[in-house]
């Protein structure tokens, strides 16, 4: 192929890690085809359903919505490193007991979006939760047990302030 | 231990928590070539000419094939309601000379990466001679083809004397009722990987789902392969919902790019692709006539109704309109019935099924004829209901019509004593009163609700191979599917109950062709019963043989003797049978046959508030009472009903496919097809029975996996009537905030 390409530098789940990308392609696309980390999924690749979230430098951010140029230099954090080993963190536990997944594709987009938002300063409230999730799509599980997965880990984590009375 | 009844956590969520799932894009095989599929721009048209020779010097580029290329593979076959007249509209897997909807696959390009495969793929040129596309079902048929007629096909039920029925009636109701153009969209769109295996001299299919048994016997058919030289292989499936996994052109032509080329070909759909090329669904216009008698008890109805098929006739041929005729009286008397259902091609994207096929459409129609009876009897909308319920001691109830080629028996129900627990357990007063006080102090909140009749387990039957090791791993081989629903904790729960082990010993394969001889996959609601059953028939016959080893063992009374009890351990015991069997380790196998489905039913509650301003509508509450026989993992069956009833609300507000005048989709992303999102769906209440277990399966179990969905359009269009105090009749889904708006402005002005 004649298109050239661009070496990009940058450390993904703690590793540094380089890739030889062409400029045109996605985040998401260098992080499944040339780091190999699939975790990350493409469910619409026009930046709505969320399920390709990950963390660019703190922040939720849709990877088939930046290419892989731009995170040149970027701390990256993906699915694949939620657990710690064997030990899988609150959230991902709280997403298994409480039943959070059925097929499991949009998966690691809810558990990057709610790991950003559990780690912010500001409670977690259930507005604030609501407000936060809506930003990706799930179709398995009518949001109902995500909702109680997160909760859950952010009473775990000691993140959860109970809504002011309306 | 993880048995029957036990909300255990499931076996599949590990690597899925993890990153470590294997979905269809996650296979890579090396040297693969990747797949890009030229869709039509035109929504009819007669090709005149496809120009492929750019594509074919584009970088990277190995393959550009037209409908000339692959002219000698027939068109795609139905799996099941085949019915007289339907062959000539199959779909080819290139076009043929024409095009008929807009997405449908002129040419394919295979290049050596998915990037070079898409540039290559737009500059294929198809000159095409526009026609005038058919948009809607309901017009007089036209032309398909020379001698065929858009109306492929008509189905006919009926039971009763219709005539007697309005000959007696104190009221005549006629409606006309739709339900709009909405499928499926699992977040994972579709994937097909062919991989010529030279090692195996087979060819094989990955990134397969729902019934890989039965695409392995058409694809092979259609290339012309021995079944033995072809498997598929399912891995992990990121939703199903009816419309995944049924075969494809793109399924095909994958397979067949692998074969030709002998090398592996990826083929990964893009979102745009998926909303324009997967099947659609439901599309259906009714119009309805009900005789009803003074007291508001239905005594017929006879309907009419038109299915928009879109451009071809797919895999499911006349399914979902068997089925909206055969279930359509649900849980009421309704002594007569006829239903004529016009099966009709338009120039949109082919349909098929989607959770609750048929049902959803069907229960729409039924329930808001009730309400309809209700409000112009002055009778409440749970009492019109409660008079027409079939009564407890009439089942089981045989209803007089067929679906899915069986009988349709009403195997077990309390129709009227699950609408009472619903009515106690939202304490259906209370609620009531708080509503109104809510409306008289300004607001337009309302309760609706609908009732259902689902049904599930389709045979005719389902295998299952269980072996356990010396180590006491028990691996269960079925050839049912796994769609993300929990196959596999289920099926493990059910042998652990039997053999007394953790459902944590117990491994489930599912969906490999290579491992079992004939499978019949995941629809229908259909795994728990039908799979549950042969699962538990094995493990019966091989605890059978364990405790007759452990007498033997022990020379001790096999009257007396459990298997945690007699001090062996299981792995010892089924080794000490596999070599008396002089075989690797001990098997059984077992076959649970049926000819009839099982059926679960429930209600639907909705509660919505219309803004008054903006016309926006909000479920603020969503019950779904629902009996489903027995529970084999109640957190998973709530797990069921919360992803439908989601998917329900989306259907009834939301999500729409909508064409231009010339048959241009306008619903080809996620920013113009609505899907809902935790914003537009509460947290969903569910109050599940186990009143009526069914009587014709071992475990008593029915299908809970779209008694979640069924009723929501029928519960939500009554609940926003109420809200708007019946100013209006709702008479079409989705209700959008601007077809709200048209119709109340249309009722003042009136």
């Amino acid at each position: 192929m004649s298109e050239p390409k661009v070496t990009v530098c940058c450390t993904v789940n703690g590793q540094k890690v380089e890739a030889d990308v062409v400029p045109r392609m996605s985040l998401a696309d260098m992080l499944r085809e040339e780091l190999h980390l699939t975790g990350t999924h493409l469910g619409c690749e026009h930046g709505v359903c969320g399920a390709c979230t990950i963390i660019v430098n703190g922040a939720p951010v849709r990877s088939c919505l930046m290419f892989g140029i731009q995170a040149e230099g970027a701390e990256i954090r993906t699915v694949e490193g939620l657990a710690d080993g064997d030990t899988l963190s609150p959230l991902q536990r709280a997403f298994w007991e409480k039943h959070g997944l059925q097929c499991g594709f949009c998966t690691p987009g809810f558990l990057m979006l709610a790991t950003w938002m559990l780690e912010q300063p500001e409670p977690v409230t259930e507005e604030r939760l609501r407000h936060v999730l809506s930003s990706n799509l799930c179709r398995c599980t009518g949001y109902t047990n995500i909702v109680r997965a997160v909760t859950a880990a952010a009473k775990e984590m000691g993140k959860w302030a109970e809504s002011a009375a309306a | 231990m993880g048995g029957i009844g036990r909300s255990v956590t499931r076996l599949e969520d590990p690597p899925l928590l993890r990153g470590q799932g294997r979905f269809a894009a996650d296979i890579r095989f090396p040297g693969e070539l990747h797949m890009r599929v030229v869709r039509s721009p035109i929504a009819h048209g007669r090709i005149l000419e496809i120009d492929t020779a750019d594509a074919l010097d584009s970088p990277g580029v190995v393959a550009v094939w037209t409908g000339a290329d692959v002219a000698e593979i027939p068109p795609i076959d139905f799996r099941q309601m085949r019915i007289p007249g339907l062959g000539d509209y199959r779909q080819p897997i290139l076009a043929q000379g024409m095009v008929r909807y807009v997405g449908e696959p002129v040419a394919i390009v295979i290049a050596d990466s998915p990037y070079a495969a898409e540039d290559a793929a737009e500059l294929v040129f198809a000159d095409i001679e526009e026609l005038d596309p058919v948009m809607t079902a309901v017009q007089s048929p036209g032309e398909f083809a020379p001698g065929l007629t858009t109306e492929a096909g008509v189905v006919r039920k009926s039971y009763g004397d219709l005539p007697a029925a309005f000959a007696a009636a104190a009221h005549v109701f006629e409606l006309e009722l739709g339900v709009g153009r909405h499928t499926g969209v699992p977040m994972e769109t579709r994937g097909a990987i062919g991989y010529w295996n030279a090692d195996l001299n087979r060819l094989e299919m990955h990134g397969a789902s729902k019934v890989p048994h039965a695409n392995r016997l058409a694809i092979a058919k259609m290339l012309s392969l021995p079944p033995e030289q072809f498997h598929l292989f399912e891995g992990h499936v990121g939703g199903g919902f009816g419309i995944r996994g049924e075969v494809y052109p793109e399924d095909v032509l994958a397979c067949l790019a692998a074969l030709r080329l002998k090398r592996p070909v990826k083929w990964i759909e893009d979102r745009k692709e998926h909303l324009l090329a997967a099947n659609h669904s439901r599309d259906q216009l009714h119009r309805l006539r009900a005789a009803v008698d003074a007291n508001g008890v239905v005594l017929g109805i006879e309907d009419e109704f038109f299915v928009d098929q879109g451009g071809y006739v797919r895999t499911h041929a006349s399914t979902v309109t068997d089925l909206t005729a055969g279930m359509l009286p649900g849980p009421y008397r309704v002594p007569a019935f006829a239903a004529t259902g016009h099966i009709r091609l338009t120039n949109k994207t082919p349909a098929g099924t989607y959770r609750a096929p048929g049902r959803y459409e069907g229960t729409f129609v039924r329930e808001r004829l009730m309400d309809h009876v209700a409000d112009r009897l002055g009778l409440d909308r749970v009492e019109i209901r409660r008079r027409n319920l079939i009564p407890a001691e009439q089942i089981p109830f045989r209803r007089g019509l067929d679906a899915l080629g069986t009988e349709v028996v009403y195997d077990s129900a309390d129709f009227a004593g699950l609408l009472a627990k619903l009515e106690a357990g939202v304490d259906l007063p209370a609620l009531e009163a708080t509503l109104a006080a809510r409306r008289a102090a300004g607001e337009k909140v309302g309760l609706g609700l609908a009732y259902f009749v689902e049904k599930s387990g389709l045979g005719p039957f389902d295998d299952v191979i269980i072996t356990i090791a010396a180590t006491g791993a028990v691996e269960i081989v079925t050839g049912a599917a796994s769609v993300g629903q929990g196959v596999e904790t289920v099926m493990a729960q059910v042998a652990a109950s039997v053999l007394g082990v953790a459902h944590t010993d117990c491994t489930v394969v599912h969906g490999q062709t290579d491992r079992i001889a004939r499978g019949m996959g995941a629809f229908a609601s259909r795994v728990t019963v039908m799979t549950g059953a042969a699962v538990t028939m094995a493990a019966e016959k091989l605890k059978e043989r364990l405790l007759a080893k452990a007498a033997q063992l022990l020379q001790g009374d096999r009257a007396s003797i459990t298997l945690d009890g007699c001090g062996i351990p299981l792995g010892e015991l089924a080794a000490a049978c596999a070599a008396d069997d002089g075989t690797p380790a001990l098997t059984a196998e077992a076959s649970f046959t049926t000819d009839h489905m099982t059926y679960p039913y429930g209600v639907h509650l909705a509660v919505v508030r219309v803004d008054a301003e903006t016309f926006g509508m909000v479920v603020e509450r969503f019950v779904v009472a629902f009996d489903v026989g027995r529970s084999v993992n109640p957190m998973l069956v709530e797990g069921q009903i919360h992803g439908g009833a989601a998917q329900g609300i989306g259907g009834a507000l939301f999500e729409e496919f909508i064409y231009s005048e010339d048959g241009q989709p306008l619903s080809a992303s996620f920013a113009d097809y609505l899907m809902p999102t935790l914003n537009e769906v509460p947290m969903v209440e569910s109050l599940v029975l186990e009143d009526a277990p069914s009587p014709i399966n071992p475990l008593g179990v029915k299908g809970a996996g779209e008694g979640g969905i069924t009723a929501a359009g029928a519960a939500i269009a009554s609940a926003i009537e109420n809200a708007i105090q019946y100013r209006i009749n709702i008479a079409q889904l989705p209700v959008t905030p601007a077809r709200l708006r048209s119709m109340l402005q249309q009722a003042s002005g009136s």
